[in-house]
C-alpha cells in the first residue's frame, strides 16, 4: 500500500489512528494529579479560595503533544517508507560488473553501496548473482569461472572490495559467459574510455538487459612531473569536458627537519571544454630536489598523485676549479668535459678551494687530477665522504707524476697506484690504443654498451693486490683497471684512471661518459630514463602507491628488472618508488603520454547514477520523535504540577534539548575557539605542565606548579595566574615561559607535528623542565629511556650538569644545589667550552641566554605541591632537615622562574661595578 | 514478645537515646562559648561573693561584720562590702506542637531541634553567669550548675514535650523564654504573656520559622497538610496563593510583635537556615539588656 508516495509495511495499524478521538476525551477528563506537600503554616492558608483554576484540564497543547506522539507511535510501527522500490521484480540471474581500476576510487564508497542496494533487490526476488571484477577479467582472461552465489554471500563480501591501483584494457569474456540462462547485467563503469569496452558490451547484451550506471562527474589524472629549463612542468588531464572546475595541486616533501608537509600550494583551473591544464612552477632547486611528490588536493586517486623521482632532481656537484678561467685553454682542461656532460643535468658549483667546496654541501665532489692535499683539507674531504658523499677523481698528469699511493693505500683513492703511468698508445709506443671491455654483470655499469670508437691512449695502473678485482667496475680490453671504486663510511671514491679531458682518452667525447656519470649518480637525467638507461639494473620498491594514492612503505620487495620499469604499471609492477643504490625511479599510474578520456557507450544504451535514492524507511525516526515528544510531555507536566525547581526546569529542558539533537542527523560542527586558558596566559605569566598521560601525575604536577606560584606570589614581584595543563599535541605551547614536564614510562612520544611545534617553542626562547621523579638515577630506567626518547627528535645541544656558577645559582636566591623531593643531579645546556673566568669577575660567563632545557629526576612538583588548604602535599626528608629540603626546593623553583623570566640578566649584573665606574669617569 | 526479647530491644534504644544527649549539650556548650560572657555584677553593694568596697562601720553595724584587717591599719572601723550579686530565674518552654518537627530540606534542622539547641546554649549561657534555669512546666524548679543543664537536656529529650504555656507552672519573677513557631492559636500565648505581664514577669517570645515558610515557593496544583497529617488544604493554583498567604503571616508577626511590646516583652523571628549563634546573642542580649 502506498500513499503520497509513502509506503507502508503494515497498513493495518494505521486503523489504530482511529483512536485518537478517544485518547483525546480520556485525556481531557482526566485533570493532573495534585502534588502532596506538607507545609506547617496550613493553618495560615485554611480558607483562602483559589481565584483562577489553570491547572483543573490538562492544557489543550499539552493534549495536542500526548496526541502527536501517540500517533508518531502508531505511524512508525506501521513501518512507513519513502521512495518504496516500484520495478517490476526481475527474475533471472544478475551478474554485477564492476569497473575496479584506479579512475573509480573517488566514488568507491557510492559504488559500494550501489551494489549493496542491488544486492538488497535481488536477494529480495532470490535471484543469483555474480560478482565480477572488471582487474581480474584481464589477470586471468579464459580461466574466470562465474561464481553465481546468493545475494547476501556476496554482500558479506563487500566490504573487502578494493579498487586495484592500475589501468588496463578489459579482458575477453567468452570463455566464462557462455549461459543459456537469461542473465541481467548490471556493469559500474568507471567513466573512462578504455579498449575492449564494446566487445565487452556486445558479449554482455547477448546475454540479456544490460544496465549501466556510471557517475556523471568527471575523472582527474596528473601526468609525470616534467623540467623543462629549471622549471617544473604539470600536466592535469580530465575525462571529461565541461564547465570550468577549480582544483588545487600540491607538493609534498620533507620540510628541512624532515617532517613531510605540503611544500607548495597552487590553485588552478580547468577551462570550459577544456580536459588539459599545463601548470609551470618556477621553484628554487633547493626547494624542486625536496618534492617527493605531486597530488591533486582533496582528490584521492592513485592516478591523481604522481612520485618525484631523480628526473625533477639536480645532483649539486662541486667542481675544483684550481686553474681559474684562462682563455684559450679551455679545451685542454680537464673541467671542461666535466661542465659539458653536467650542465643540464646537474648543479654545479666551482671553488677554488677545497674547504669552501665542502661549505657547499655537494653530493658529488670532482677532482680533477689533484694529487695532494693539506692535512686539513684531508680531514674534512674524509669526514664528508664518511657522511655519505662521493668524491669521483680523474688522474692526470700531476696525478701519475705525484709519488701517492704507492706501498700504502692512500684514503683518497680507491687503489694503490704505480708510480708513473702508463702508454699504451701513441707515438712513443708500440702498442695501439685500447678499447674498454664489456661491462661485467657486478658493475653499475652493466648493461651500457661500449661504443667502438672509445680508445684509451694513457692510463694510470693499479697495483695490484688481493682485493683490486673487487674494486675494479670497469677494464681496459686487456684486463687493466680504469675505473675503480672503494666504500669509505657511508660515501665511496671513485677514480676513473684516465684525465678528465681527451688528451689520454677519447672517453671524454663519448655518450658512453655521461651514462656513466648518471650510472653513478653523479647526475641525473633531465628526463625520465629510458628502457636503455635502465638495461641489467635491478630496482627494488621502497614505496608503493595504492589505489586511494596512499604511499606506504614497503618492505623486503623482490627485485625487478630495470627495463621492466619502463612498462605500464599493471599487476605485476606497483606503482611506486624503486630505488638501486643512490638512484631513484618512480614508476607512476600515468605515463607522460597516457590520457584520460570518457567513455563512448552506443547510443542505444543509456548510463545512469543513481545511487542516492534509495528506498529510507523512516519509522525508526518516527518512533524516536514520539520517544521525543514523550520526554518532553514528561517534563511539561512536572512543570505544570509545579514540580520542577527552577535549576531542575533549566536541567530538564537542557536534557531534552540534548535527547532532540542526538535524535536528529545534523552534526553541529563544533567552532574550534582558542583554549580560554591560552587567552588568559597571554595576558600574564603562566605556569604550565605537560600532560604526561598518567591523571595521578598530572594531578600532582597542577598541585606543585600551584604551591611554586603561591611561593612567587609571597617571596618574589612575579605574581603568576594559576597554573594550568597543556596537551603537548594541541594547545598553544607559545604563551607560556616555561613548561615543566613530568615524564613517566608510559609518557606518549610526541607527534611529528608536535615535535615541530615544541622545537618552535624553544627556539623562541622557551624552557622546559624535564623530571624523570627517579632522583635522577639516570642509567638506563625505562623512564630515562622515555625521556631520550620524548627529547631526541628535539634537536637539544650538549647538556652538562649545572655548573656551580652557572646564572641558575643566583638568579633570585644563592643556591648551591637544586633539590626537590629527591636530591639529585640536574643538568642544563652545558657551557661553551671556552668560557673563562674574566678578570675581577666571580663567575665565567656561562650562558648568553637561557638554557631550553633543565632535566633532572627530583620530583619538585611534589616537593612544591600544595593541598587545597595550602599544606604540602607530601612529606620531603625528615624533620627539620625535610623542611629545609623543601624551602630549598622552592628556591629552586624562584630561581629558576626568574632565570627564565630575566635570562642572563643576573650575569649581567656583575658588570655593573665597572659600569658604574666607567660612568665616573 | 518475650520479657528477654524486650530487653535487648530497649537497649539499644536507650542507647541511642543516650547517644544523642551530649552531642546535644556539647553542641548547646559550644554555641553558648561563642558569646563572651561580661561581668555580671549589679555595679552596687549587696548580696554576693566579691568584694565591693569598704566603708566605715556605722553604729547598727553588727560586729562580726567589721573587717578587723582593714580596721586594724587605722584608726577606724571598716566594714567589707560584698557587690551585689542576684540571681535571676529563667525559664525557657519549647511549643510541643508537631508543626515545629519541620524541615523544608534534609540539609536544614528541624525547627524543634534548633529551638532546643539555642535554648540549651541560652541555659549553659545563662548558667554560667549564675542564674537559675529550668524550663517551664519541668520536673523541676530553675537550679543552677551543670547538673541543671544536664537535667534540662534530660528533660527535653526523653519526656514528652508535652507542657503547656500556662503561667501555673511559671516561678515568680523568672523570665519566659517561650519558643514556638506561633503558627497554631494565638490564644494561649496571648493569655499566658498578658497573665505573666500582671505577675511582672519579663520575658522574649522567639519564633522559629523554615525558610519555606517564608519563601512559600509553590505552583500549581499542591494538596497542603500538616505535619500531623489533620489538616489539608487543596488548592489548584499554588502560586496564586502566595501573596495572600504572604499578607496572612506578615500580620501574625505583626500581631506577636504587638503583643510583646505591650507587655514589655521581646519578639524575635529567626529562620532554622540563619546560624543559631546571631540568635543566641539576640537572646542573650534581649534577657541582660532590660535588667542592667
Amino acid at each position: 500500500m502506498s500513499v503520497f508516495g509513502i509506503g507502508f509495511a503494515a497498513p493495518w495499524l494505521l486503523l489504530g489512528l482511529l483512536a485518537l478521538p478517544v485518547i483525546w476525551l480520556l485525556l481531557r477528563a482526566v485533570p493532573p494529579t495534585p502534588r502532596k506537600q506538607v507545609f506547617p503554616a496550613v493553618t495560615l492558608l485554611l480558607g483562602l479560595e483559589d481565584k483562577t483554576a489553570q491547572a483543573d484540564r490538562t492544557p489543550w497543547w499539552l493534549l495536542l503533544l500526548r496526541l502527536l506522539a501517540v500517533a508518531a507511535l502508531i505511524v512508525g510501527f506501521a513501518g512507513p517508507v519513502l521512495n518504496p522500490d516500484g520495478q517490476a521484480t526481475k527474475t533471472g540471474r544478475l551478474l554485477v560488473f564492476v569497473d575496479d581500476f584506479w579512475p573509480a576510487v573517488s566514488d568507491w564508497a557510492q559504488r559500494i553501496e550501489a551494489i549493496e542496494t542491488q544486492l538488497d533487490n535481488a536477494q529480495t526476488a532470490g535471484r543469483p548473482v555474480a560478482l565480477v571484477l572488471a582487474s581480474k577479467t584481464e589477470l586471468s582472461g579464459v580461466d574466470q569461472t562465474v561464481d553465481w552465489q546468493a545475494a547476501d554471500i556476496w554482500k558479506a563480501s563487500l566490504a573487502g572490495l578494493r579498487p586495484v591501483a592500475w589501468d588496463a584494457a578489459y579482458g575477453t569474456v567468452e570463455g566464462w559467459l557462455l549461459s543459456d540462462q537469461a542473465t541481467d547485467v548490471l556493469w559500474l563503469s568507471d567513466g573512462v574510455k578504455r579498449d575492449g569496452r564494446a566487445e565487452l558490451l556486445s558479449q554482455f547484451e547477448q546475454l540479456g538487459a544490460v544496465e549501466v550506471l556510471e557517475p556523471p562527474s568527471a575523472r582527474l589524472g596528473l601526468l609525470p612531473a616534467k623540467l623543462d629549463g629549471g622549471d617544473l612542468v604539470l600536466s592535469i588531464l580530465r575525462s571529461r569536458t565541461g564547465a570550468s572546475a577549480d582544483l588545487t595541486i600540491e607538493a609534498i616533501g620533507p620540510d628541512p627537519e624532515g617532517v613531510e608537509r605540503v611544500l607548495l600550494s597552487t590553485p588552478t583551473q580547468f577551462n570550459e571544454n577544456a580536459d588539459r591544464v599545463e601548470l609551470r612552477f618556477t621553484l628554487p632547486s633547493e626547494l624542486r630536489n625536496r618534492i617527493t611528490r605531486i597530488q591533486i588536493t582533496d582528490h584521492r586517486a592513485a592516478g591523481a598523485v604522481t612520485l618525484a623521482d631523480d628526473s625533477l632532481r639536480r645532483r649539486r656537484v662541486a667542481l675544483l676549479n684550481t686553474v681559474g678561467e684562462r682563455e684559450g685553454l679551455e679545451l685542454l682542461s680537464p673541467l671542461h668535459y666535466l661542465r659539458e656532460a653536467l650542465a643540464t643535468t646537474a648543479e654545479i658549483i666551482e671553488l677554488p678551494t677545497l674547504s669552501e667546496l665542502i661549505k657547499a654541501s655537494p653530493d658529488v665532489v670532482i677532482l680533477p687530477d689533484v694529487a695532494t692535499f693539506s692535512d686539513a683539507d684531508r680531514a674534512s674531504l674524509t669526514g664528508w665522504i664518511e657522511q655519505g658523499g662521493l668524491l669521483l677523481r680523474f688522474a692526470g698528469p700531476l696525478l701519475a707524476s705525484a709519488d701517492l699511493g704507492q706501498g700504502v693505500t692512500d684514503d683518497l683513492l680507491p687503489v694503490r697506484l704505480r708510480a708513473g703511468g702508463r702508454v699504451v698508445g701513441g707515438a712513443m709506443s708500440w702498442g695501439d690504443p685500447r678499447a674498454l671491455a664489456s661491462f661485467p654483470e657486478s658493475s653499475p655499469f652493466f648493461g651500457l654498451t661500449v661504443p667502438d670508437d672509445v680508445r684509451v691512449e694513457a692510463q694510470i695502473l693499479a697495483e695490484p693486490g688481493p682485493d683490486l678485482a673487487d674494486k675494479t667496475i670497469a677494464t681496459l680490453s686487456d684486463g687493466t683497471p680504469i675505473v675503480t671504486r672503494r666504500a669509505i663510511g657511508a660515501g665511496q671514491v671513485v677514480l676513473f684512471h684516465v684525465s678528465a679531458n681527451a688528451e689520454w682518452s677519447s672517453l671524454p667525447f663519448s655518450g658512453l661518459f655521461v651514462q656513466m656519470l648518471e650510472r653513478l649518480a653523479v647526475s641525473s637525467q633531465g628526463a625520465a630514463r629510458d628502457s636503455v638507461a635502465l638495461e641489467g639494473t635491478t630496482w627494488v620498491a621502497t614505496q608503493v602507491l595504492d589505489a586511494f594514492g596512499q604511499l606506504s612503505p614497503q618492505d623486503a620487495a623482490a627485485g625487478v628488472p630495470g627495463n621492466m620499469l619502463v612498462n605500464p604499471v599493471g599487476p605485476s609492477l606497483a606503482p611506486g618508488l624503486y630505488a638501486d643504490g643512490d638512484r631513484v625511479q618512480a614508476v607512476n599510474v600515468l605515463r607522460s603520454d597516457s590520457t584520460l578520456e570518457r567513455t563512448d557507450w552506443p547510443a542505444h544504451v543509456t548510463t545512469s547514477w543513481q545511487v542516492d535514492e534509495k528506498q529510507q524507511e523512516f519509522g525508526p525516526w518516527l518512533l524516536a520523535a514520539a520517544l521525543l515528544l514523550g520526554a518532553l510531555d514528561v517534563v511539561l507536566t512536572l512543570m505544570l504540577a509545579g514540580r520542577l525547581r527552577p535549576a531542575a526546569r533549566h536541567a530538564a529542558m537542557g536534557a531534552v534539548a540534548a535527547l532532540a539533537l542526538m535524535t536528529t542527523t545534523t552534526s553541529v560542527e563544533a567552532q574550534t575557539d582558542t583554549d580560554p586558558n591560552v587567552l588568559e596566559a597571554a595576558g600574564i605569566v603562566t605556569l604550565a605542565h605537560v600532560l604526561s598521560g598518567d591523571a595521578d601525575i598530572d594531578r600532582i604536577a597542577q598541585a606543585g606548579l600551584k604551591g611554586l606560584t603561591d611561593q612567587l606570589f609571597m617571596r618574589s614581584s612575579v605574581e603568576p595566574a594559576p597554573p594550568v595543563a597543556v596537551d603537548i599535541e594541541n594547545s598553544d605551547l607559545s604563551v607560556f615561559p616555561m613548561l615543566y614536564w613530568p615524564l613517566t614510562d608510559q609518557t606518549p612520544i610526541p607527534s611529528p607535528d608536535a615535535i615541530v611545534r615544541v622545537k618552535r617553542y624553544l627556539a623562541a626562547g622557551g624552557l622546559i623542565l624535564f623530571d624523570t621523579r627517579d632522583a635522577g638515577v639516570g642509567g638506563n630506567s625505562s623512564t630515562s629511556r622515555r625521556l631520550r626518547a620524548v627529547a631526541l627528535p628535539l634537536g637539544l645541544p650538549l647538556l652538562d650538569q649545572v655548573p656551580h656558577d652557572h646564572v641558575l645559582t643566583r638568579s633570585f636566591y644563592l643556591l648551591q644545589e637544586f633539590p626537590g623531593r629527591y636530591r639529585g643531579p640536574v643538568w642544563a645546556e652545558a657551557p661553551p667550552p671556552d668560557a673563562e673566568r674574566a678578570e675581577g669577575m666571580p663567575f665565567r660567563n656561562l650562558n648568553d641566554g637561557v638554557t631550553p632545557v633543565i632535566v633532572g629526576g627530583n620530583d619538585w612538583a611534589s616537593a612544591w605541591a600544595i593541598r587545597d588548604d595550602g599544606r604540602p602535599m607530601f612529606p620531603v626528608g625528615r624533620g627539620q632537615a625535610g623542611e629545609r629540603q623543601r624551602e630549598m626546593a622552592v628556591r629552586f623553583g624562584v630561581n629558576l622562574v626568574m632565570h627564565v623570566l630575566t635570562g642572563n640578566y643576573k650575569s649581567d649584573q656583575v658588570h655593573v661595578p665597572a659600569l658604574l665606574e666607567r660612568l665616573g669617569e | 514478645m518475650t520479657s528477654q526479647d524486650a530487653s535487648v530491644m530497649l537497649r539499644p534504644r536507650a542507647e541511642a537515646l543516650g547517644a544523642r544527649l551530649p552531642p546535644l549539650l556539647v553542641a548547646a556548650q559550644h554555641l553558648a562559648q561563642s558569646i563572651e560572657l561580661g561581668e555580671h555584677g549589679r555595679r552596687q553593694s549587696g548580696q554576693g561573693e566579691a568584694f565591693w568596697q569598704y566603708r566605715r562601720a556605722q553604729p547598727g553595724d553588727p560586729a562580726h561584720r567589721i573587717d578587723w584587717r582593714r580596721s586594724a591599719r587605722s584608726d577606724s572601723h571598716y566594714v567589707q562590702e560584698k557587690e551585689w550579686q542576684a540571681a535571676h530565674s529563667v525559664q525557657i518552654w519549647i511549643d510541643p506542637a508537631p508543626s515545629l518537627a519541620f524541615a523544608s530540606d534534609p540539609d536544614l534542622p528541624q525547627k524543634r531541634d534548633q529551638a532546643r539547641l539555642i535554648g540549651l546554649a541560652l541555659a549553659s549561657l545563662l548558667l554560667r553567669g549564675g542564674e537559675r534555669v529550668g524550663l517551664l512546666g519541668g520536673a523541676q524548679p530553675p537550679g543552677r550548675g551543670r547538673l541543671a543543664l544536664s537535667r534540662m537536656a534530660d528533660h527535653m529529650l526523653n519526656a514528652g514535650d508535652d507542657a503547656k504555656l500556662s503561667h501555673a507552672a511559671a516561678v515568680p519573677h523568672a523570665r519566659q523564654i517561650v519558643f514556638s513557631d506561633f503558627l497554631g492559636s494565638l490564644d494561649e500565648t496571648r493569655d499566658f504573656v498578658l497573665a505573666a505581664q500582671g505577675r511582672g514577669q519579663k520575658g522574649v517570645l522567639f519564633q522559629l520559622l523554615d525558610p519555606m515558610e517564608e519563601a512559600f515557593p509553590f505552583q500549581g496544583r499542591v494538596l497542603f497538610q500538616d505535619v500531623s497529617g489533620v489538616l489539608t488544604h487543596d488548592t489548584r493554583e499554588a502560586a496564586d496563593l502566595r501573596n495572600r498567604y504572604l499578607d496572612r503571616l506578615a500580620r501574625r508577626k505583626a500581631e506577636l510583635s504587638d503583643l510583646a511590646k505591650r507587655a514589655g516583652w521581646r519578639f524575635h523571628t529567626y529562620h532554622t537556615h540563619q546560624p543559631p549563634s546571631s540568635a543566641l546573642l539576640w537572646l542573650w542580649n534581649a534577657i541582660g539588656g532590660p535588667a542592667r
